[in-house]
């Protein structure tokens, strides 16, 4: 390629990404500024006088954080558990069984996966509530105890493995359950890597169950608490980008180092949907 | 050979551990999918009572009561053109970011780390700090740009502005799937548009595009279902004394406001099913349409 078109290139890169960091670089200089020096016009200031960190002790001081940490990685951890666990059985065998029902039931999955979530909420919710698990836990996992769509892609998974493999553990003497146990689980663990960090990336972001299930500040997700942060303080805008940062940080954070998995994870997965 | 009326050890044995594999996902989806769709098709024909108690049965006069809303009109309108701008031009975007990484570039990882940025941060806290950029008085936005809008409270340009957020969320997810397409594209097709002497623009249009044009393909029906369901950001931007709450509210918006603030399940429920059919209507057209301009190897 021709050097100059290299440079157009780059400018159009850089440029790009200096609009998608701005946003982040706003809510970092914002949190660390006071009401009035967030609204300072003329001159118009970008960097805080000073590195305050006021906006977060204040924040920390309203919300109970560590109880919605707590909250949203439980929530995120039994997720990725369920989902994992009962879509790598139902892939499995989905791919590599046959059995009466089969064709039905993974006619199901795939009826599941094409119709909008927002039409299972109302019956969900009157569940949830029936049961009595509003803000509890359970309520917050509730429609992540299993995945249509990761049953698809632990099946297109096995689908992709070598049918030798089963059939000299058959020959050892393996049982279909040893046979997935032993031989043909261990074989999907990029796909299982990858379903998780989907399932965990998608209820880190949903807001609309914990604000139905989980009203109560002390009992809901980040997210959620979040929604209802900014209608108590909707003009302190130093103290609500505080409390985003706060929100962002660790999944920011872990993103920058396991980026490779994250990106890979997301577009193996997104790319099957 | 096989025996009739005889199973072999073997097809008793799959179909008992291919139950057992499935059993857990298959009740959990019977509970959680199968029958909350049809309860929730059920409860459209139904109107719940003051004070959220009772179940009226009404037929269709949901369905009458919808076609004749004008606020679940508007609300469509702003869905379809909140989808219009997003979709398209997040596609372009993310398509030129893509063909742009796929070259050999000095810092491909970095930049594809940075777009992808959005991706992982809350929608709730991405809507606040969008929201404070546009803050008509001491936002970012009117403090660099020539001239002041109310970005979010302008009822005609609001949904615009919402868009651009959707964009800018949605660009780096878009780019990974496509880089992931451009990857299978054989090299040496490149090699001889080059030898023919084509320019860069003419092998992205004759070259890339055609040839990764089921990935475009997948992308945009994903895409438009999602945009379709577009609900956080609106409600984290545009609160209920928003002048242009109006002509920015989405359906789901509506399904949310109806079904769990004004405990109207019965018409919140009507609103999510005309959601469903207009998805469904939109995916099918996408679906006739892919003849004409996708090409599969």
């Amino acid at each position: 390629m021709k050097a100059s078109n290299k440079t157009i290139i780059y400018i159009i890169l850089i440029i790009m990404s200096f609009i998608m960091l701005v946003p982040f670089a706003w809510m970092i200089l914002t949190a660390f500024k006071t009401v009035g020096g967030s609204t300072q016009m003329d001159p118009f200031v970008i960097f805080p006088s000073k590195w305050r960190s006021d906006n977060f002790v204040e924040v920390a001081h309203n919300v109970d954080f560590v109880r919605l940490y707590f909250n949203t990685i439980a929530m995120i951890a039994l997720r990725v558990l369920c989902a994992v666990v009962t879509a790598t059985t139902a892939g499995y065998a989905f791919a590599r069984l046959n059995f009466k029902g089969k064709n039905l039931m993974f006619g199901l999955v795939l009826f599941q996966m094409m119709i909008p979530t927002q039409i299972f909420i109302i019956p969900q919710y009157i569940m949830v509530s029936n049961l009595g698990w509003t803000n509890t836990l359970m309520g917050l996992l509730f429609p992540g105890l299993v995945s249509a769509f990761g049953t698809f892609l632990l099946r297109q998974a096995f689908m992709g493995l070598p049918k030798e493999l089963e059939e000299a553990a058959r020959l050892d003497g393996c049982n279909i359950g040893q046979t997935f146990l032993y031989i043909m689980a261990p074989l999907t663990k990029s796909s299982m890597v990858a379903l998780g960090i989907f399932t965990a990336v998608f209820a880190y972001k949903d807001l609309m169950w914990p604000m139905i299930v989980c009203p109560d500040t002390n009992h809901t997700t980040l997210a959620s608490a979040l929604a209802k942060m900014q209608g108590q303080f909707t003009t302190n805008y130093p103290e609500l980008m505080a409390a985003a940062l706060i929100a962002c940080l660790p999944m920011i954070v872990i993103y920058v180092l396991f980026q490779k998995q994250f990106i890979e994870g997301i577009a193996t997965s997104g790319g099957k949907l | 050979m096989r025996n009739f009326g005889r199973i072999t050890a073997r097809e008793k044995s799959e179909f008992i551990w291919g139950w057992i594999f499935i059993l857990p996902t298959m009740t959990g989806l019977i509970i959680l999918n199968i029958i909350p769709m049809f309860q929730t098709i059920y409860q459209s024909f139904f109107k719940t009572g003051d004070f959220g108690k009772g179940n009226i049965f009404v037929g269709l006069a949901n369905y009458q009561k919808v076609f004749a809303d004008t606020e679940v009109w508007q609300a469509l309108w702003n869905t379809i053109k909140y989808a219009i701008v997003e979709v398209p031009i997040s596609i372009i975007i993310s398509l030129v970011l893509a063909v742009f990484l796929n070259e050999k570039i000095k810092g491909r990882s970095a930049f594809r780390t940075i777009f992808f940025l959005p991706m992982v941060a809350a929608p709730a806290a991405i809507a606040m700090v969008w929201r404070w950029l546009y803050n008509s008085e001491f936002g970012l936005l009117n403090q660099i740009l020539p001239g002041k809008a109310n970005w979010i409270s302008n009822p005609k340009i609001a949904i615009y502005s919402i868009a651009v957020i959707g964009i800018w969320s949605i660009v780096g997810y878009n780019m990974v799937l496509f880089l992931a397409g451009l990857q299978e594209v054989p090299k040496d097709y490149y090699e001889a548009a080059a030898i023919d002497g084509a320019t860069g623009i003419q092998k992205f249009f004759n070259i890339t595009v055609p040839l990764i044009s089921p990935t475009i393909f997948f992308v945009l029906v994903t895409r438009v279902i999602a945009a379709m369901q577009v609900f956080d950001v609106i409600y984290m931007i545009i609160d209920i004394t928003n002048p242009a709450l109006q002509k920015t509210q989405s359906l789901v918006c509506l399904f949310y406001k109806y079904s769990f603030q004004q405990n109207n399940k019965g018409y919140g429920a009507t609103v999510v099913v005309v959601l469903l059919v207009v998805i469904m209507i939109l995916t099918v057209f996408q679906m006739i349409g892919q003849k004409k301009w996708v090409h599969y190897n």
